[in-house]
């Protein structure tokens, strides 16, 4: 899920004395991701060193001259280029002190912006549309100029794209309340013009945003009324013509952000990437009516990914570079990290739906339905660090990898440095921070894994599942990987720890786990807990003979005498070979130890009835009786003894045992209605049922009792005096 | 069986009044608790809790601290006196001024020759206790802030005094104050408020432990005058300490109502320096525990709620009898009310007041758990304040209801009570004979023509009552030596038998006929708590603080056949568990076999003619009875018929 991480001052601002405006014009990337050049709006050019938040040089204009538009700087001749006075080119090096003694050069038209995107060569947009590029314009300074507006017809935003090879500018215009948008595309130019459709009447684009992906270009614009429309536009198609005629831009609504009261009037939303937008100057929709905040928004799915409070007054200006936002606040240009990393339907439900539940959990880890709908968390976080782990990391010195290394490393290193590195990394950052990478981590290696079938590291995998910063849609491959490795440990931790295991899934493990042979099983080393479980109940003695749940163990013994005797020994299994004189056959486990617990893994998933049924289908009637015969032993168990010695410990709920079954009946009872084996099995299975229809109905009966008892109850008022007649026998 | 109808009262507002102070005399197994009114009552711990004495309060004496002297007993409070109890006669015996303002402690050493009183003007005031008196011996050096509390060392050379914001070690001998230990004050806005110690404790081995109103029990080195140890317990006042006698064991009582013990135990098995620990919370109260008395196998608490509790230390005693099981005492152990039954009139007796009521009127008749529709309201007839600073001790009320007397520790009181139409005339009987001055219990004949009042070395006066004048008939003399109080009188239907029971348990029977004793019945070793005579066999009913039921035969002057039946079989241990003594027995004129009695939670139907409950039978079987067809009940039934419906303070 996409985060908002600790911002930092990059520099103090001198905002209009009416805070209209920021005081800044523009801020564009320099020579790499962490340096970035910040035009004020006047006079200064300011070079800052984004992680250190300093600045590293300054160029300011004379007196009473100043800067049209924010100043680029262009990579392939380490120069810097801005526009003072409206015609007056300058272009400077870094070494350059005085801006004066710099190169000028004036052209024959007011310009309205410098472009150039970071490797590419500067573009001047002229304020009448006209383009040319910095080379050939300083070719000829005076070189005139054409007019691409018509009167009236003024730019309101521009931009730069490279898309493959091409060089675009897209700018906006507006004439008389209608908006137009131009696509000029360079060498060779062509120029196309498309209309804006309209909002309701009087309300114009607050911000654009242009991204360039998969062979169109996106254009994103936000109104006041808090929708964002995004208008997609294919690089391909653009006529070679001159299209004078403007096009209608087709557009579709992607976010109806909440405003609160009255229109927004400083906001501006950008498009982070395919999924994500950033918005900045819209109410958040859990904190009242305050505009003051910066958003993410999943676009896919409509949620607020991540938000955070801005102090003072949001021009609605935002830029973005490199996984940083920038933003002017109050008196401040404030510096905020983020990260968008891909998302899933489990991770995008988002912290809007989450709100409640949020401060209960300490790790933000993977929303699962449950929380969503119950408001709870079954299961205690299981990745609470220890002080020692959090000392060791500090103490730490040797130079580790970043995330990004990380991900590199994995897709060609070795199996054991793979280990290495990843453990590493998990130790040393807080899980809250490493959420997102541990995404990516996981897909990483499942898709190394798959492609290469000599890499396996099922340590890392279940170290990673073990952080619950995972779900199945992050990474769906990985449960048939572990089920494709025999890995039953990492499986069951999946099934533990994922919430969103498709059925199909689930019936892919339950039908690995039952044909499994038992020495497989045996093998594997598995969650303690739910073996010791299972260690307990299955070396449990045939206890007192008691009347408990509404099910009596004497009368179903006297209920089917023939079915003990039919039933008992037809199925040939294992633990059939080991069944004692004393016990039953129905007491004795039908599998193994591991197998079981396994088994009892996928019987404590979600799912849903419809889903999974036709899954269920598929297993073989062998598989079918054998499993069946495992639930009525598990029901037996729980029916015999009391169970209160086992809470804490994971297992299935006599309820989902009893869904299971009904699950696999439904299933497959023609198919066992002809089977001779499970003749008894069913048998047993349908004095289950009467038990429990007996249980209900004393249930009902104690029901109507208690209901009479509390009718009663209603207590008389005894004031102060009263003459009352008692009978003593 | 049969059906009753009965009056449910709910109108007697009877409020006791808060503990103040406690002291338990470990000799005689008698704890004394003074309450806030300035009565102070003596509870017999060795037989079942039995409130066998009540000294009433008097308005100008609030009892602050009280202290056992062997047998003797004296109290001091904020009217600056020095009280000691007689308590033969139940009342103050005498009272010595100490001149220092309100005393807030009084302490006496383990030899009991002295006295010590800390008073409001920060002296320390020695009075040497004599034969007869107490007499006041010197002062210690005068402090600047009040002395809140006294400790003796159990040597008697030094004595610990608990003050505002520290505490001070004196000389016994000198006089001279060797040792001062600074409390340290609250955190916070308390911080500006001065600290009170209001408990100190001096064991033997110089330990000195402190509670104050920061919250505090501190442990102290009583010769370096060093804190060893401070264990914050609550947020409000450590009110009340108490040590266990063999000092191993402490008890501090909180005004949040709960009592935290500690104990000297090593902190680590097997060490020998021992610490003290805190080990338990005892939370019984909803207010304030203002006192506190450790006894050997139990914590005893009283205060603001005013209900004493007795709480078994479950390492001291065996589990799952009697002795382990929590008690508390809510209410006296006496009548407060009398009934006249032909007149239907209650008389409530306060400590300050006495209520007269006619009971209201129902009409028809209903089926069993009915209640009827009152015809007449219960009204009340007469309000009476008691005259004088002293509290009412006992009341008496005439069958007939024409006769109301009350008395103090100091006077009688009779009144002529006349009902014409809806006026009550009231009028006092003014010259009554000198002997009745101080008495302990009233009581009139059935026919209303004399009243029985029972005075000092058990005797009983009887006066002789005609429509304007009270004559002194006779005095009623038992032929042993007893000093003590009769506490229970009762007058038999026909006129002819008076039965007294006092507190060294003896039961004296009187024929009025010939004004002499008839016969004394052999005394059994609890107390008697309910005495009645038979109208028509003339058997005499006691039941006693032990819950043992008697049935004497006053005519061939040994216990009846029913009675020996009852002790050869035992009572039932549901009926011997019960904790509040029955107060009052009575017999229904319609069944001569019925006795009925009641305590606290129930009133018992006996039915002689039925046989008595065995170890196994239910007790408690009307349930049981109720739901079975009328042929069985036969099988079930037994002599015991017990109500729990109506918490039951009076029957008639």
């Amino acid at each position: 899920m996409a985060a908002l991480y600790e911002g930092y001052t990059l520099c103090g601002l001198v905002p209009a004395q009416n805070l209209s405006h920021s005081g800044i014009q523009g801020i564009e990337q320099e020579r790499d991701s962490d340096h970035v050049v910040v035009t004020d709006s006047t006079r200064s050019v300011t070079l800052y060193k984004v992680s250190d938040q300093k600045p590293l040089g300054s160029w300011t204009v004379k007196q009473g001259q100043s800067l049209v538009c924010s100043a680029v700087f262009n990579s392939q001749t380490k120069e810097y280029v801005a526009v003072s006075d409206n015609r007056v080119i300058r272009i400077w090096k870094e070494e350059d002190i005085l801006l004066d003694k710099a190169f000028k050069a004036t052209v024959s038209s007011d310009v309205w912006r410098v472009h150039c995107v970071h490797g590419g060569e500067p573009v001047v947009l002229f304020q009448r549309g006209a383009v040319r590029l910095l080379d050939s314009l300083l070719s000829a300074p005076q070189q005139p100029i054409e007019e691409i507006l018509v009167q009236e017809e003024a730019i309101r935003w521009s931009t730069n794209i490279v898309a493959e090879t091409q060089q675009f500018v897209i700018f906006t215009t507006e004439q008389k309340g209608d908006h137009f948008l131009y696509l000029q595309r360079l060498n060779p130019n062509t120029l196309q013009r498309y209309r804006l459709e309209r909002e309701e009447p009087g309300l114009g684009p607050l911000s654009f945003s242009a991204s360039y992906r998969d062979k169109h270009i996106h254009l994103l614009y936000l109104y006041p009324n808090g929708h964002v429309y995004q208008s997609v536009v294919s690089v391909r198609g653009l006529g070679t013509e001159e299209g004078t005629q403007a096009l209608p831009l087709p557009r579709s609504l992607l976010l109806s952000l909440p405003v609160g009261e009255g229109l927004l009037e400083a906001a501006s939303a950008m498009v982070l990437d395919e999924a994500h937008v950033a918005v900045v100057g819209v109410p958040h929709p859990s904190a009242g009516a305050g505009k003051d905040f910066l958003c993410i928004w999943n676009t896919n799915f409509q949620t607020l990914q991540a938000g955070k409070e801005m102090a003072g007054k949001i021009y609605g200006q935002l830029w973005c570079y490199s996984n940083k936002l920038f933003i002017p606040h109050g008196k401040t240009l404030s510096v905020i990290p983020f990260v968008c990393p891909k998302s899933s339907l489990a991770s995008a439900l988002g912290k809007l739906k989450q709100a409640k539940t949020e401060e209960s959990k300490a790790p933000a880890s993977v929303p699962s339905w449950n929380n969503i709908l119950h408001g709870e968390k079954a299961q205690p976080s299981r990745t609470v660090e220890t002080r020692k782990t959090r000392m060791s990391r500090k103490t730490q010195s040797t130079p580790s990898l970043t995330t990004d290394q990380v991900l590199e490393l994995i897709k060609t290193a070795p199996v054991e440095d793979v280990e290495k590195e990843v453990e590493g990394l998990l130790s040393r950052s807080d899980i809250q921070d490493l959420q997102p990478s541990v995404g990516q981590l996981v897909s990483v290696l499942v898709s190394r894994s798959l492609t290469d079938p000599a890499f396996y590291t099922p340590s890392t995998l279940a170290q990673l599942v073990h952080t619950q910063c995972l779900c199945h849609s992050v990474c769906p491959d990985l449960v048939l990987l572990a089920l494709e490795k025999k890995d039953y440990f990492l499986c069951q931790l999946c099934l533990q720890f994922f919430p969103d295991i498709p059925e199909a899934v689930t019936c892919a493990c339950l039908k690995a786990f039952i044909s499994m042979p038992d020495t497989d099983a045996e093998k594997a080393s598995l969650d303690p807990d739910s073996v010791s479980f299972m260690e307990t109940l299955i070396s449990r003695e045939r206890g007192q003979v008691g009347l408990q749940n509404g099910f009596s163990p004497t009368s179903y013994d006297e209920d089917r005498s023939d079915a003990l005797s039919g039933g008992g020994d037809v199925i040939k299994t294992g633990a059939e070979d080991k069944k004692t004189t004393t016990a039953p056959s129905e007491l004795i486990c039908p599998m193994g130890l591991h197998k079981a617990v396994l088994l009892n893994e996928v019987l404590q998933t979600a799912y849903s009835d419809n889903f999974l049924l036709p899954h269920l289908k598929d297993l073989s009637s062998q598989h079918v009786v054998l499993f069946l015969q495992y639930l009525q032993f598990l029901y037996l168990k729980y029916s015999q003894d009391a169970f209160p010695q086992m809470h804490g410990l994971r297992s299935p709920s006599l309820t989902q045992i009893m869904d299971w079954v009904c699950l696999v009946l439904d299933a497959h009872f023609t198919v066992l209605v002809m089977t001779p084996e499970a003749k008894g099995l069913l048998l047993n299975l349908h004095s289950f049922v009467k038990s429990q229809v007996r249980l209900v109905s004393e249930l009902g009966k104690i029901e109507g009792s208690l209901q009479e008892l509390n009718k009663m109850k209603v207590n008389k008022d005894v004031g102060q005096y009263s003459i009352e007649i008692i009978e003593l026998f | 069986m049969g059906e009753f109808k009965v009056h449910r009262v709910r109108f007697f507002d009877y409020m006791p009044s808060a503990i103040r102070a406690m002291a338990f005399n470990r000799q005689s197994e008698r704890l004394a608790v003074a309450r806030a009114d300035g009565a102070v009552e003596i509870f017999n711990f060795s037989d079942n809790y039995f409130q066998e004495k009540v000294i009433p309060g008097q308005d100008s004496r609030a009892v602050e601290a009280l202290c056992w002297v062997d047998q003797r007993l004296f109290s001091g409070g904020l009217n600056g006196e020095i009280t000691e109890y007689d308590l033969e006669n139940l009342k103050p015996r005498y009272t010595v001024a100490a001149y220092g303002g309100p005393i807030w402690t009084i302490s006496s050493n383990n030899q009991g020759t002295m006295l010590a009183l800390g008073c409001e003007d920060g002296t320390v005031k020695m009075f040497e206790v004599l034969a007869e008196k107490v007499q006041f011996q010197r002062n210690f050096d005068r402090q600047k802030g009040r002395i809140i509390s006294l400790s003796w060392h159990p040597s008697g050379t030094l004595i610990a005094a608990g003050m505002m914001d520290m505490i001070r070690v004196f000389d016994a001998e000198t006089g001279h104050a060797t040792h001062r230990l600074l409390v340290e004050r609250g955190v916070g806005a308390s911080k500006s408020r001065e600290v009170v110690v209001w408990s100190v404790a001096f064991l033997s081995d110089h330990t000195i432990i402190s509670g104050d109103s920061a919250g505090k029990v501190q442990i102290w080195d009583g010769v370096t005058g060093t804190l060893l140890r401070t264990h914050l317990v609550t947020k409000w006042d450590v009110l009340a300490l108490s040590v266990s006698q063999d000092q191993s064991s402490l008890v501090a009582g909180t005004s949040e109502g709960t009592v935290i013990q500690f104990q000297l135990i090593s902190s680590t098995v097997g060490q020998q320096d021992k610490e003290w620990v805190r080990t338990r919370t005892f939370k019984n109260h909803s207010h304030d525990v203002r006192a506190l008395a450790h006894t050997e196998t139990a914590v005893v608490s009283g205060g603001m709620d005013t209900q004493l509790v007795v709480r078994p230390l479950l390492d001291k005693v065996e589990k799952n009898t009697q002795e382990s099981s929590l008690r508390k005492i809510v209410f006296p152990h006496r009548s407060l009310v009398c009934c006249a039954k032909k007149a239907g009139l209650l008389l409530f007796q306060f400590p300050e007041h006495l209520e007269l009521w006619r009971l209201g009127e129902s009409e028809g008749h209903g089926k069993p758990g009915d209640s009827l529709t009152v015809k007449t309201k219960p009204e009340k007839l007469i309000q009476l304040k008691r005259k004088g600073e002293d509290h009412i001790c006992c009341s008496a009320l005439s069958p007939c209801g024409g006769w109301m007397a009350y008395s103090t520790v100091s006077s009688v009181r009779l009144y002529r009570l006349q009902y014409n139409n809806n006026n009550i005339g009231i009028t006092k009987v003014s010259r009554l004979p000198k002997d009745l001055c101080s008495v302990h219990q009233l009581c009139f004949s059935s026919d209303s023509s004399k009243l029985f009042a029972s005075s000092s070395h058990s005797s009983v006066i009887v006066v002789a009552l005609n429509q304007q004048e009270c004559t002194y008939l006779h005095t009623l003399k038992p032929k042993s030596s007893s000093r003590q109080p009769v506490h229970l009188l009762f007058a038999s239907e026909d006129g002819k038998w008076l039965a007294t029971a006092n507190t060294d348990c003896e039961i004296h029977i009187y024929n009025l006929d010939k004004l002499k004793l008839h016969c004394t019945v052999p005394v059994y070793s609890s107390y008697p708590t309910a005495i009645a005579i038979h109208p028509l066999t003339s058997n005499l009913v006691v039941v006693h603080a032990d819950q043992q039921i008697f049935e004497y035969s006053l005519e061939k002057k040994e216990y009846t056949e029913w009675s020996r039946k009852l002790q050869k079989l035992g009572l039932h241990s549901l009926w011997l568990e019960r904790d509040t003594p029955v107060t009052h027995i009575t017999f229904n004129s319609r069944n001569p076999a019925h006795i009925i009695l009641h305590d606290m939670f129930m009133f018992c139907i006996i039915d002689q003619s039925l046989p008595l409950p065995e170890a196994k039978t239910l007790l408690y079987n009307q349930m049981t009875l109720r739901s079975v067809p009328e042929p069985e009940r036969i099988r079930h039934s037994h002599a015991f018929k017990i109500c729990k419906n109506f918490q039951v303070w009076s029957s008639h």
